[in-house]
């Protein structure tokens, strides 16, 4: 969820692909590699590559184990700002855990880059990869055709990969498909547009970065959802326990002990003083009162803002309600059809029990049903599964025990996305997408 | 009622301040006794104000704490008890001189020695002290490369160290901080932020900053490419001597591992004018304890630091 000023996207692919030259070279290009940083990558670069040119791959260099072991292992968030957008990259690595990292990194972005290498074509990472971007819902997939230079800039290899990628892509629901033939190492149509392949007519990467509309991702007829994150009360006491106490003129300042907001970031939707509203689960109907902030009382609000909001009723609302507009409500459930990537080396077998976030929401969740596990490669569902494994992603039922409130995770990614957490270990071992609820 | 601000596009700013509101409710919400760590340093000077924008008219949820190296710049103690006092919140200093008076830690001699390695012990102390299990830091994702790996809720261990082989997945604005007895959770609500919007929000929000973020003169000395306070009784290396220059600090930090950069920057517009154009990372400008080796950071982390 970005402000249109702000362009989230994520990168994924393996060693070899050139995702660290293309982010490399995308900072590089739109010089946003400090003079510090260059002097570490060119030394680097010295002892590291027996020609000593300057590898744009190293300024996304992360940890020493990585550089040790010459893999990366965990997402990684780069920023970079031309003065059309900000953007924010969810560099994500593409070996062991490439499921769990990609699900990750997607999970916020407006975008995604599916990285090809021209001489190898379209493999079952690039469809996963393209698979996991449609499943989390990004609205924008541009597929890089990456090393052209090694193709001879062959518009028969580009036309051929991407018309493939095209027709796995079909059944998905992405919004919108683009496509660009690249070579990060040289640079062409990452930043400057290329003279090698005049037979492309399209923008460059970056032109494409800073020119996706991303206003229409945000349509004006979204639900309206407020999840209740906390109860602002300035009456109430507050107490840390032993050894610290509040200083004497915090006690003096004057506060409306009447004073009761609910605060949160809106999920989806508009807010308007005045509305009529209804607060789930309780399904009690009322009105916005005040639309509360530091820098005033506004009378409208959209998502993403955080806002606090006061109520005309004096209602029992705490954290975990949401507050929604009675005509287009979500669903009150307690029974989940989702689809979740598991991302535990322990397997996910019918009966076990999970803490299951969504929203400002925690409850427990008893796994019903495991209904079926996607190969990613064909789209193609597996019947009769006895667990799940590191990285499958596929559909399971669940039961909580308490009402959530659930919508389609297509038509909302905010109040349709959750985790499980596993109580043994405290981690977070799955991501969840409701299908259905009921 | 009605106002411009209402119908005005979200800027990015905007968006910023939202995410980094919500992720300091999710902590009040979800952890029994979470800290705020502030430095007076401009990070935890924007946090302060996002702590502001999330619990007023109420008091906040939480404390305040500062480190205390004992070497720190007057003028940044005297802003930090100010700011503190002006928002009626409580402040707890934990004292890297206390832990070197209890032998916790040993102080290390020479020209060359700072004490902002021993923050980690005493960091770690005061949150074993207090039984904290959440501490909100001003730490940014764009500042290195290890903290470009980090989640927003970054775990610690009972030991307090950062495993970055085995952090915890973070999935939409979902944010896990479950911890059991002695672990707890570092909160980095500006994860996102970047040095510019940390700047442009001051101006935007017209925060006070301490004073040596503006231009200033003051009696300096050249170590390793970069510019440090001198004071008396500040020991110089052989023909290092002592010059007056007008210098702000893009840091701020313990005065003997923090360099000024030259600057005529007088003003926050200045300021962000000259951020903006800057060619050179503010942790590679102006701190001397990322320069200790390729992983200078990396290791601190793991270790428990900020």
């Amino acid at each position: 969820m970005s402000a249109h000023g702000l362009l989230r996207f994520t990168t994924a692919g393996s060693v070899d692909d050139g995702k660290s030259t293309l982010i490399g070279r995308l900072l590089y290009d739109t010089k946003q590699v400090l003079e510090d940083q260059l002097v570490q990558v060119a030394e680097a670069s010295r002892r590291r590559s027996s020609d000593g040119g300057l590898d744009l791959a190293l300024i996304t260099d992360g940890l020493r184990a990585e550089r040790e072991q010459g893999i990366t292992i965990d997402v990684a968030y780069r920023y970079f700002a031309t003065d059309r957008r900000r953007f924010i990259i969810a560099d994500v690595p593409g070996h062991k855990q490439y499921t769990r990292n990609m699900v990750t990194g997607a999970s916020t972005a407006d975008l995604s880059i599916v990285l090809i290498d021209a001489r190898k074509g379209v493999l079952e990472q690039s469809k996963r990869h393209a698979y996991i971007s449609a499943l989390l819902g990004i609205p924008h997939l541009v597929v890089c055709v990456n090393k052209m230079d090694l193709v001879g800039y062959s518009e028969e290899t580009f036309t051929r990969i991407v018309a493939e990628i095209r027709e796995f892509l079909a059944p998905l629901p992405v919004r919108e498909v683009s496509a660009i033939p690249i070579s990060a190492l040289n640079g062409d149509n990452v930043v400057d547009r290329s003279v090698e392949m005049p037979w492309y007519g399209g923008p460059t990467l970056l032109e494409h970065l800073e020119t996706v509309d991303l206003e229409a991702d945000h349509p004006a007829d979204t639900p309206t959802r407020f999840p209740v994150q906390w109860v602002i009360r300035p009456g109430a006491a507050v107490s840390w326990g032993d050894g610290v106490s509040l200083p004497d003129a915090a006690d003096a300042r004057p506060v409306d002990a009447d004073y009761r907001g609910y605060a949160g970031q809106l999920a989806s939707g508009v807010l308007r003083t005045g509305d009529e509203v209804l607060v789930l689960p309780g399904g009690q109907l009322t009105r916005i009162a005040a639309i509360d902030t530091y820098d005033g009382e506004r009378d409208e609000a959209s998502a993403p803002l955080s806002v606090t909001v006061r109520l005309e009723d004096d209602l029992d609302v705490s954290r975990g309600d949401l507050i929604c507009v009675p005509d287009d409500a979500p669903v009150v459930a307690r029974e989940l059809d989702a689809t979740i990537c598991w991302m535990s080396e322990r397997p996910l077998c019918v009966g076990d029990r999970l803490v299951i976030k969504h929203t400002t929401r925690t409850a427990q969740a008893i796994v019903v049903a495991l209904e079926e596990r996607v190969n990613v490669e064909t789209l193609a569902g597996e019947r009769d599964v006895v667990a799940f494994g590191l990285n499958d992603i596929g559909r399971v039922r669940l039961r909580t025990s308490a009402p959530l409130m659930c919508d389609p995770y297509r038509r909302t990614r905010a109040t349709g996305g959750f985790v499980l957490i596993d109580e043994a270990d405290n981690r977070t071992v799955a991501a969840g997408m409701i299908e259905d609820a009921r | 009622m009605s106002s411009a601000i209402d119908h005005a596009p979200l800027t990015h700013l905007n968006a910023l301040e939202s995410e980094a509101i919500h992720i300091m409710r999710e902590v009040a919400a979800e952890l029994e006794r979470p800290v705020l760590l502030f430095s007076g340093g401009k990070d935890s000077i924007v946090l302060l104000r996002l702590a502001e924008k999330a619990f007023r008219p109420a008091r906040f949820p939480f404390p305040l704490m500062h480190v205390d190296t004992g070497d720190n710049f007057c003028e940044v103690i005297a802003f930090r008890d100010r700011r503190v006092a002006e928002l009626g919140e409580r402040l707890i200093v934990a004292s890297v001189q206390e832990s070197i008076d209890r032998g916790r830690v040993v102080e290390d001699r020479g020209p060359r020695a700072s004490r902002n390695r021993l923050q980690i012990t005493t960091l770690l102390d005061a949150i074993a002290d207090h039984r904290f299990d959440a501490a909100f830091g001003g730490a940014r994702r764009d500042e290195e490369r290890a903290r470009a790996k980090e989640r927003v809720f970054s775990f610690r261990d009972d030991f307090g160290q950062w495993d970055p082989k085995s952090q915890r997945p973070e999935l939409w604005n979902l944010y896990n901080g479950r911890v059991r007895p002695g672990e707890h959770v570092r909160v980095f609500p500006l994860s996102n932020w970047t040095e510019l919007d940390v700047w442009e929000y001051i101006a935007q929000e017209q925060l006070e900053v301490p004073s040596i973020y503006f231009a200033h003169e003051r009696p300096v000395f050249a170590r390793d490419g970069m510019l440090y306070a001198w004071r008396e009784g500040t020991e110089l290396l052989d023909g290092e001597r002592v010059e007056t220059a007008t210098v702000r600090y893009r840091t701020v930090g313990d005065m003997r591992c923090t360099g000024g950069v030259r600057s005529l920057a007088t003003t926050l517009d200045e300021v962000v004018t000259e951020i903006a154009a800057t060619r050179v990372t503010e942790r590679g400008e102006t701190r001397a304890d990322d320069r200790v080796s390729e992983a200078a950071m990396e290791d601190r982390k793991k270790a428990g630091y900020f």
